[in-house]
C-alpha cells in the first residue's frame, strides 16, 4: 500500500507525519532541528528519499540540511553523518550554507541595488532561504528562493550554491521589500520543458525564464494592484503570494495575489481574475487537485491587515471550474472563534485517489482531507506555527 | 588554549558538548579565536559572523570576564584571563524579550 509523508516546517522545528494510503492513522516524528525556524522542506521528485530543508535563525543564520533516507537522519550537504567536518589538511567543508550574491566582474562591487523602505537604493543582502525546489529530474539539482529576492541553484546536492542573477535584470532596481520582506518564495518548474520555470517574489511580481534561468521577464500583464501600487498595471511591484500549476497543463497557471485570485491560460503571458464568489480574495496559498486540473483550492483570509479567516470560520474554498465558482469546504474545520492564518507554502496535495489535501496554520494545526476536501481532520493540533507543508506520495 | 562556550543550538550544529577548546597562534583576539573556531568547526561559518563580511551577526553577543565585548574591534586583544584559559570566551544568543 502507498505511504504518504507530510513534511511540516514550523517556527520551532520540523515534523514529519507519516500514514499509509488510508490516511487515517498518522505517526508524528519531530521536532527535528528543535528551536530553529524551518522555512521549508521538500523531497526530490527524482529520488524521494532525498529531502532538502531550510533551517534558519535570526540569531545564527542559514543552514541547509539534507536527508538521504526519507528524513530519518540529516546532514549538511558535503558533510555526511559521522564524517569529519574538515579535510585532512584542515580545510573547511562547510560551504553548503553560503549564499553569496553575484558581484560585478569589473569592480567586485554589488551587481545591482534595489529600493529600500526609505526610497534609497541598497545592495542585496542575504537573509534566509524561503523555499527549496528540487529538480524534477536530477536529485542533485535544487533551486533555492532567497530573501533578499534571488534564485540560487545547486548542482551538487546542496553542497555549493550559485545565483541565477539574470533575474535581477528585470527592473530589480525598482523592487522593494513589502512588510514581510523581499522574498522569492515560489518556484514552479514546467515538467514538459525543463528550460522553463516560473518564480514569484513578494512585492516584486511573477517572472518566467525559458532558458534555464539565464534570462527572465516579468509575466504580470493583467494583474492590477490598485491599492498597493501607484500604477496598478505596473510591470513589476505586484505582491504575488503563490503560483500553482497542474503538471498535465503547464501553460495554465493559478495565482493567489495579495488581493485577487488570478488565472493564466498562456504560460503567464496574460492573467484574468477568477475570484468570483469568494468571500474575500485575499489569501496566501493556492493549489491544484492532483487529478483534476480544473479543481483548485484557496484559503480566503479577511484582509491584508487582518490575517485570519472571515467571521472566525476556517474555510477552504474549492473551485471545480478553474475559478470563478467557489464552494466552501467546512466539514471538520472550526466554524467559530478561529483566527489562524495559513501561509503561502503551507498547503499541498498528495497524488492518491482520492486526492489528499493538507494545510497547516499559524496556530499549529495540520489539517488533512483524504477526499479532495469534502471532509477534514486535524492530524496534529498543537505544533508551533506552521510555515510550510509538502507532501510525498510513496509507492 | 582558549576555552569557548557556545550557545546550545551551535553546540548541536557542531556536535559538541560543553566547552570547546581552540588553539590560537599569535595575538588572542575575537577575530583569531573565531577564525580558529570556524576552522575547527566549519559548520559554524556564517552562524556567528556573516559570510563574506565576517561581521558579528546582529543577535550574537561576545562576553568574557563579566564584560560585554560585542562592540569591541575584532582585533582588540581579549582579556589576559581568556588568553591564558583561566576564563572562557562566551558566544551568546541575544535575549529575545517580549
Amino acid at each position: 500500500m502507498s505511504t504518504v509523508r507530510v513534511l511540516v516546517g514550523t517556527r520551532k522545528g520540523a515534523f514529519i507525519l507519516t500514514s499509509d494510503g488510508t490516511r487515517k492513522q498518522w505517526d508524528v516524528s519531530g521536532p527535528h532541528f528543535a528551536g530553529w525556524e524551518m522555512y521549508h522542506l521538500k523531497g526530490s521528485p527524482a529520488e524521494p528519499s532525498r529531502i532538502y530543508a531550510s533551517q534558519t535563525s535570526s540569531w545564527f543564520g542559514q543552514i541547509i540540511q539534507r536527508s538521504d533516507d526519507g528524513g530519518k537522519t540529516w546532514h549538511q550537504p558535503g558533510t555526511p553523518p559521522g564524517e569529519p567536518t574538515t579535510t585532512p589538511d584542515g580545510m573547511p567543508k562547510g560551504e553548503s550554507n553560503k549564499f553569496v550574491y553575484d558581484t560585478s566582474p569589473e569592480t567586485g562591487k554589488p551587481l545591482t541595488t534595489h529600493q529600500h523602505y526609505d526610497g534609497t537604493q541598497r545592495p542585496w543582502e542575504f537573509k534566509r532561504v524561503w523555499h527549496l525546489e528540487p529538480s524534477l529530474t536530477d536529485p542533485d539539482t535544487v533551486y533555492a528562493g532567497i530573501e533578499d529576492a534571488a534564485l540560487f541553484r545547486s548542482s551538487n546536492g546542496g553542497q555549493t550554491w550559485q545565483e541565477l542573477s539574470g533575474l535581477r535584470d528585470v527592473k530589480g532596481n525598482l523592487w522593494q521589500p513589502g512588510a514581510g520582506g523581499m522574498c522569492l518564495h515560489t518556484i514552479v518548474q514546467d515538467p514538459t520543458n525543463l528550460q522553463r520555470m516560473y518564480i514569484a517574489i513578494s512585492a516584486a511580481g511573477a517572472f518566467r525564464t525559458d532558458d534555464g534561468g539565464k534570462t527572465w521577464r516579468a509575466i504580470t500583464r493583467g494583474l492590477k494592484s490598485q491599492y498597493e501600487l501607484p500604477d496598478p498595471d505596473a510591470e513589476v511591484g505586484h505582491c504575488v503570494h503563490r503560483i500553482a500549476m497542474h503538471p498535465s497543463r503547464p501553460n495554465v497557471l493559478f495565482m493567489q495575489k495579495h488581493w485577487d485570485v488570478m488565472r493564466s491560460d498562456d504560460a503567464g503571458e496574460s492573467w484574468h481574475e477568477v475570484s468570483g464568489n469568494l468571500p474575500t480574495d485575499f489569501g496566501f496559498p493556492i493549489d491544484v487537485h492532483a487529478h483534476e486540473p480544473e479543481t483548485i483550492y484557496v484559503v480566503p483570509i479577511k484582509s491584508d491587515s487582518e490575517h485570519y479567516p472571515p467571521d472566525g470560520k476556517l474555510r477552504v474554498y474549492r473551485s471545480r471550474t478553474g475559478g470563478n465558482e467557489w464552494e466552501a469546504l467546512t466539514n471538520g474545520l472550526p466554524q467559530r472563534d478561529c483566527y489562524v492564518n495559513v501561509l503561502r507554502d503551507a498547503m499541498a496535495v498528495d497524488t492518491l485517489d482520492a486526492c489528499g489535501i493538507y494545510f497547516g496554520t499559524s496556530g499549529g494545526q495540520v489539517y488533512g482531507s483524504a477526499n479532495a476536501g469534502d471532509s477534514w481532520t486535524a492530524i496534529v493540533r498543537d505544533l508551533p506555527a506552521v510555515l510550510s507543508i509538502e507532501v510525498q506520495t510513496l509507492p | 588554549m582558549i576555552r569557548v562556550v557556545l550557545p546550545a543550538h551551535l553546540r548541536t550544529l557542531a556536535r559538541v558538548d560543553g566547552e570547546v577548546i581552540v588553539n590560537v597562534k599569535g595575538m588572542v583576539t575575537q577575530r583569531s579565536v573565531l577564525d580558529a573556531l570556524e576552522a575547527r568547526y566549519p559548520m559554524l561559518q556564517g552562524t556567528i559572523r556573516e559570510h563574506g563580511t565576517l561581521k558579528r551577526r546582529a543577535f550574537v553577543r561576545f562576553f568574557a570576564c563579566e564584560q560585554d565585548l560585542s562592540h569591541e574591534s575584532p582585533d582588540t586583544p581579549l582579556p589576559e584571563a581568556v588568553a591564558t584559559g583561566a576564563e572562557p570566551f562566551l558566544i551568546v544568543g541575544a535575549m529575545a524579550g517580549g
